[in-house]
């Protein structure tokens, strides 16, 4: 398999008032194309950190980190930004959804970015809405969601200007069991259906049961990595 | 474009405070709007007068009266083509608080003096026949529709009639247009041998000379030479031409221009912290959202353009409400005093830079702590 993130000997510290905190110590992780990985581990474990790093929300202090054999430490932020908006999208815990536009809208942010024209950003957001199973929601405000809709839009909003990778930080965090388990088989099924290689930072072992490998971070440094049957 | 119902959305995020902000800036630009306008109208009236056409008036007070036999001696100075003279009579139509605009003078002169001045002919001829008559401006006639042949009693504060009454009767005889000299087109002008004859007091006395010259270069000679005549005398005069005329008399009301900058100045300043703080309120309640728009690849100058533009939005729209407005209210004013009045396009345009300045001062702080935005950190909640 061909790798699409790579990972190598990366530090990252943090100051916190006057102390610098190391949060990754000399990290090396490297995912394949079209793998579901789970980033497990304590809280203050580094997951989100990580998660970021590869994301490209945030440098390491050392290291490199290449995504389809891109650097993506040496861009500026300006390329950086460029860079997240072609190739990643985002899954947060709490939606991060815009609470004054509806569901049409909040899908659509990303394809504003494209030279796409009107008619087909909305068909694109259609498309979107549609996978996640919510096209006769798109008129509808983050408000007049519950949980695991609002979730699925900021998951249509990932998606939307179709990026090869997905990073979630905690998806299921916020969401009752039920609610839960219908966002992570949709996430599975981007993974084997649309070959979206997905990153997930979970607590949840029942979440983390739906990727295809697990890797356990302690204290910065990963502890435990194993392939699932998922 | 395709921006612009996130901008709007922005806007509407809390819709009282919008409100409320939309309000005063609608309210600060009206202000603006009929200021400005007032302002351009005043500097335009006094663009619009002519240098070449001068006032003697009383050295002690443009209210004391002159003597008439002065009209002589002025006409005799070199360079001087025709000389008028005119009285503040002081009338009121029906009742003291309908102001009519209304002078005694020496009319056909009077119409030499002033060419801007258009009347048919036979009209001015008729006013030399009718001792009673009295020729009316065109906005005049149109605020009271009055017409030709209407008999019209005007009431003076100043001047009673040997009678012991008040009021004079005219009968109008001619209606004149002015359309290069439109605040002229308020006057009333009756005969002042009339005039001379029915009031009880100042016979043989003027209000002030009216005279063109031929040469305009020459203004600041001439008026020399005309006060020269009268020095030392009871009525000493001051000359000056038109142009400076009104510039006295508006000085008199104080440095209007500075007052109004003043004031707009004073609204603009004060409304500077007004948007600018609806705007940081705006963006820091709006941080973690911000952040999402750069983790989705949002630049930070695109995040910080968008901030501007929403400043720009709320400016902009707020300015063009308050300046229609002032559009709507500026001839409504003209027409209660009598005069046409609309809105000058520079005040339009000077209060659309000055909404967009205002705009880019107010956004610029927040559009500034936008830019400088971590995301992890604003991500985190931190």
């Amino acid at each position: 398999m061909t790798t699409l993130v790579s990972v190598k000997n990366v530090v990252k510290r943090y100051t916190r008032g006057k102390q610098k905190v190391e949060v990754l110590h000399h990290l090396n992780l490297d995912i394949a194309e079209g793998e579901f990985l789970a980033l497990m581990g304590p809280s203050g474990s580094g997951k989100t950190t990580l998660l970021n790093l590869i994301g490209g929300l945030d440098r390491p202090d050392e290291g490199e980190i290449s995504v389809h054999g891109q650097r993506i430490d040496k861009l500026s932020n300006r390329e950086l930004a460029k860079w997240r908006a072609r190739n990643v999208g985002f899954v947060f815990q709490f939606y991060n959804l815009m609470p004054m536009l509806n569901a049409e809208r909040n899908v659509e942010l990303p394809l504003l970015l494209t030279n796409l024209s009107r008619a087909r950003r909305k068909q694109n957001v259609q498309a979107a809405l549609t996978l996640v199973g919510l096209a006769d929601r798109a008129s509808h405000k983050p408000s007049e969601l519950s949980g695991g809709q609002q979730q699925r839009v900021a998951i249509a909003r990932a998606l939307v200007a179709d990026p090869s990778l997905l990073v979630c930080d905690e998806p299921t965090g916020d969401l009752d069991r039920h609610t839960a388990e219908e966002i992570l088989d949709l996430m599975r099924t981007l993974n084997q259906k649309q070959k979206k290689t997905i990153i997930m930072v979970t607590h949840d072992p029942k979440a983390a049961e739906y990727a295809s490998r697990q890797v356990h971070l302690d204290k910065g440094t990963l502890l435990e990595d194993q392939r699932t049957a998922a | 474009m395709k921006y612009l119902p996130l901008l709007w959305a922005g806007l509407w995020r809390k819709k009282t405070r919008t409100i409320l902000t939309l309000l005063s800036v609608v309210v600060a630009f009206l202000l603006f709007g009929v200021l400005q306008g007032v302002n351009t109208w005043l500097s335009n009236t006094v663009k619009d007068t002519r240098v070449n056409r001068l006032y003697t008036v009383s050295k002690i007070s443009y209210v004391e009266p002159l003597p008439l036999a002065y009209l002589t001696q002025i006409e005799k100075v070199p360079g001087v083509e025709v000389v008028a003279h005119q009285t503040w009579f002081g009338g009121s139509y029906q009742d003291a608080k309908n102001m009519v605009l209304s002078y005694p003078t020496d009319i056909p002169k009077f119409f030499e003096a002033y060419p801007e001045l258009k009347i048919a002919p036979e009209q001015l001829q008729a006013m030399q026949r009718t001792r009673n008559g009295a020729l009316i401006g065109a906005s005049l006639a149109r605020q009271y529709g009055w017409k030709v042949g209407d008999r019209v009693p005007l009431l003076t504060s100043i001047w009673t009639k040997k009678d012991g009454t008040s009021s004079y009767d005219f009968e109008i005889v001619g209606i004149f247009t002015a359309p290069k000299l439109i605040s002229l087109e308020q006057n009333f002008l009756m005969n002042w041998e009339y005039f001379d004859e029915s009031r009880s007091f100042g016979h043989g006395q003027v209000g002030w000379y009216i005279f063109r010259i031929r040469d305009a270069s020459q203004s600041t000679a001439i008026s020399k030479q005309v006060d020269a005549l009268f020095a030392n005398s009871l009525n000493e005069t001051k000359t000056q031409n038109e142009q400076e005329f009104l510039q006295a008399q508006l000085k008199q009301l104080g440095n209007i221009s500075f007052m109004v900058n003043a004031i707009v100045g004073a609204v603009m300043f004060t409304l500077l912290f007004l948007t600018g703080n609806t705007m940081m309120q705006s963006v820091r309640e709006r941080i973690p959202e911000l952040a999402v728009l750069k983790t989705l690849g949002f630049t930070d100058s695109a995040v910080t353009t968008l901030v501007l533009a929403e400043s720009a939005l709320l400016c902009v729209i707020a300015a063009l409400v308050g300046l229609g407005l002032a559009a709507v209210i500026f001839p409504i004013a003209g027409s209660l005093i009598g005069g046409t009045l609309l809105m000058p396009m520079g005040a339009v345009v000077a209060g659309i830079l000055a909404a967009l300045a205002l705009a880019l001062i107010s956004g610029g702080p927040p559009a500034w702590r936008a830019n400088r935005l971590a995301v992890v950190d604003a991500l985190a909640g931190r």
